[in-house]
């Protein structure tokens, strides 16, 4: 008799438990598609070892079979067939490669990546091939040479080169970002500075050295220059790099705090600037020049972004009313919306389609809560949002990838900040840069 | 019950639970893990000091985090603080420029580290300029003009700041040859970018309350620093407290 009670009484509590978990996760995440589970079929792709031409490309072989693999896996569109899953082979141009086995057993791939890789008069020189498995007849989807300096670096270009390449053409038409770089501010020292990697955390390199704390930097468009706030003497200015002439070219200063620059897709720049006596978010062109102010109420406005597909709209955070929660407006200041409901929200940033905001929230904010801060998307038109990151630590400073399908994001912060990524689904996350690495933002192409 | 059955129902509960814990309904929190300090394990490795001052060159009556760490050590000592914890941080507030000297001893040596702490001093008034041009020293100002504190995510001014805020506007009437920087902070929880921009409006709060009771604007430059610049580093909310404030500063 007890057991059958003790019997029901868990089914009861299994129910409850199951309901009470999954049923807010199902109402959020209706119809949120952003790019990576439209339910679509992954393609599925192997890429093979490439051919070594010559014994001296060996190292550097490796190195672009391995920078290939990850660019091609961290796209986020394929179905990657594991290298232990694929034949040993290793053929370096189209007559050597024998599709059936590419395309049946257990690689079972639709297009396999390959081609030879050799070294030719200090020049590495790539013959890369793409082949449809299935299409005997005209199997070439893909046929191009690439050549770079025979190093390291030279190898990883190729590869990143030829993966945007693959991903491009397979992936839906949407360009990859294998070659967008990230910048970021970087903690030592007591001071913080901008500094630089690739999109996978490679080549990371300091980009300012000024000595002081330097934040939120933000690259231009055009990939010319990274606008950043940096403390001087009279406070927080914005400060631009020139990443054609390596040095800090001039933009007007202004009293007051002067922060959180974001560049719009046609060059314009908007920034929070407290010149009035209140932070308040002010739009210029990208030397500084007719800056006018387009929001006007008291309490911090801070963080603007802009919709990267119109130009015609802003995202910001501001404290008008409490805690910080996220507006958007158009260019001009006029039709003010407040998107988040509650909690304290913060650094927001517009995906480059147009229809998300990324932003980080934490919903139960306030002395004694036991409120964590995480990564959220919402859909600008509904305002419906899904939770991305949980449990990992304090998350902060999303910034999207310019395919739309990947947010770079910091977790914890200070000395111990870390930067990390993930796709748009809030799945594949991994470290790109180690402690003191903070404020991320990606590059527009 | 089947001896099946009930281990099938275990499995299940237990992964209902697993589930309610992994799929967020309740938020974990998330704390930084505590310091542990390293042990001395092998007599043979020499220990290593590092000892760092942020900033490291202020003005009379500013204070100074140190931060120091040290590895295979059994015994650390600051000239000038005594016996400290092997790895650490302290606020000093030295009154001229000081040699911050650490020795730390363990089984496999002594090791030593230094930083050098500038202490910008304020050459004393000559003595027949008169009140009028008088700006007065440091800790005369420090002792009459208190800081400003507030309360959490909050820029308007509590009743005890209010009366700060007219004491201190009491002592630059005295003094019309002072101008004074007033700078911002906020702390340590809470976003970058944000957080500038609260300790703007907070500097800015602390300002106007001057400039009600009569100083002019010109005598007074607020500089927001968020939380870039923290007093303290404890993760409680007295040392939150202590950050969220406008500070007082004599602008030379």
């Amino acid at each position: 008799m007890t057991i059958r009670i003790q019997q029901s009484l868990r089914r009861a509590l299994l129910s409850l438990a199951l309901a009470g978990c999954i049923a807010p996760q199902l109402h959020a995440q209706d119809n949120v598609f952003t790019g990576t589970n439209t339910g679509a079929d992954r393609v599925r792709i192997a890429a093979a070892d490439f051919r070594g031409g010559t014994p001296d490309a060996a190292a550097l072989k490796r190195t672009f079979d391995t920078v290939l693999y990850s660019d091609l896996g961290n796209a986020g569109v394929f179905d990657l067939v594991s290298k232990s899953m694929q034949p040993q082979a290793t053929p370096g141009a189209p007559a050597e490669i024998r599709l059936a086995d590419w395309g049946g057993g257990t690689t079972n791939a639709a297009f396999v990546a390959f081609g030879s890789f050799s070294i030719n008069a200090g020049r590495a020189v790539v013959s890369a091939y793409v082949d449809d498995t299935h299409n005997a007849q005209f199997p070439q989807v893909l046929g191009k040479q690439y050549t770079e300096a025979a190093d390291e670096n030279g190898a990883r270009t190729i590869a990143h080169k030829l993966a945007d390449e693959i991903i491009l053409r397979l992936g839906g038409g949407i360009p990859g970002i294998a070659e967008s770089k990230i910048y970021y501010v970087h903690a030592g020292g007591g001071s913080k500075e901008i500094w630089a990697m690739d999109y996978d955390g490679a080549n990371a390199h300091a980009v300012t050295n000024l000595g002081t704390i330097s934040i939120s930097p933000r690259v231009s468009p055009d990939n010319s220059r990274v606008a950043f706030s940096s403390l001087g003497k009279y406070g927080f200015q914005i400060r631009v790099f020139s990443l054609l002439l390596n040095r800090m070219v001039s933009f007007p200063d202004s009293s007051g705090t002067n922060l959180s620059p974001a560049w719009s897709a046609n060059g314009q720049l908007a920034y929070s600037s407290s010149r009035s006596g209140d932070p308040e978010i002010y739009v210029s062109d990208g030397s500084g020049n007719s800056a006018r102010r387009i929001t006007n109420s008291r309490g911090p406005d801070v963080s603007p972004t802009w919709n990267p597909k119109t130009g015609s709209q802003l995202a910001w955070i501001s404290g008008r009313t409490g805690l910080p929660q996220v507006y958007i407006m158009d260019t001009d200041g006029a039709g003010v919306q407040r998107m988040t409901d509650t909690g304290y929200a913060t650094s927001v940033s517009w995906s480059p389609n147009g229809q998300f905001l990324a932003f980080a929230w934490d919903r139960k904010y306030g002395p004694g809560a036991p409120g964590g801060q995480d990564i959220y998307l919402m859909d600008v038109a509904s305002k419906k949002w899904i939770q991305l990151t949980n449990g990992i630590g304090r998350c902060d400073f999303p910034s999207w990838s310019p395919d739309g399908r990947h947010i770079v994001f910091a977790v914890g912060s200070g000395a111990r900040a870390e930067v990390w990524t993930m796709l748009a689904d809030g799945t594949g996350k991994h470290k790109l840069a180690g402690t003191g690495s903070d404020m991320p933002n990606w590059s527009f192409r | 019950m089947t001896l099946h059955k009930l281990r099938t129902n275990t499995l299940l509960t237990i992964a209902a639970a697993s589930m309610v814990l992994l799929s967020g309904c309740h938020k974990k929190v998330s704390a930084p893990p505590p310091y542990t300090a390293p042990a001395a394990v092998d007599t043979a490795i020499a220990p290593t000091a590092v000892l760092t001052a942020d900033p490291s060159a202020i003005d009379l009556g500013q204070s100074v985090v140190l931060n120091w760490r040290t590895t295979g050590a059994t015994s650390v000592t600051i000239d000038g603080i005594g016996p400290v914890n092997l790895s650490g941080t302290q606020n000093v507030t030295p009154s001229n420029s000081t040699n911050f000297h650490l020795v730390a001893k363990g089984d496999g040596g002594v090791a030593e580290a230094n930083v050098r702490v500038t202490v910008r001093v304020p050459a004393p008034p000559t003595a027949d300029l008169g009140t009028q041009n008088d700006l007065g020293s440091d800790a005369a100002f420090h002792a009459a003009v208190q800081d400003v504190f507030f309360d959490y995510d909050s820029y308007d001014l509590r009743a005890d700041a209010q009366t700060n805020a007219t004491q201190a506007a009491s002592y630059l009437s005295q003094h019309p040859a002072i101008k004074i920087t007033i700078g911002g902070y906020c702390d340590e929880r809470g976003s970058a970018e944000y957080n500038l921009a609260l300790g703007e409006n907070r500097a800015n709060a602390a300002k106007t309350a001057l400039v009600n009771a009569g100083i002019a604007t010109n005598r007074i430059r607020v500089i927001s620093f968020g939380k870039e610049k923290q007093f303290c580093t404890e993760q409680n909310e007295s040392c939150w407290q202590q950050n969220r404030r406008a500070q007082f500063n004599i602008d030379r």
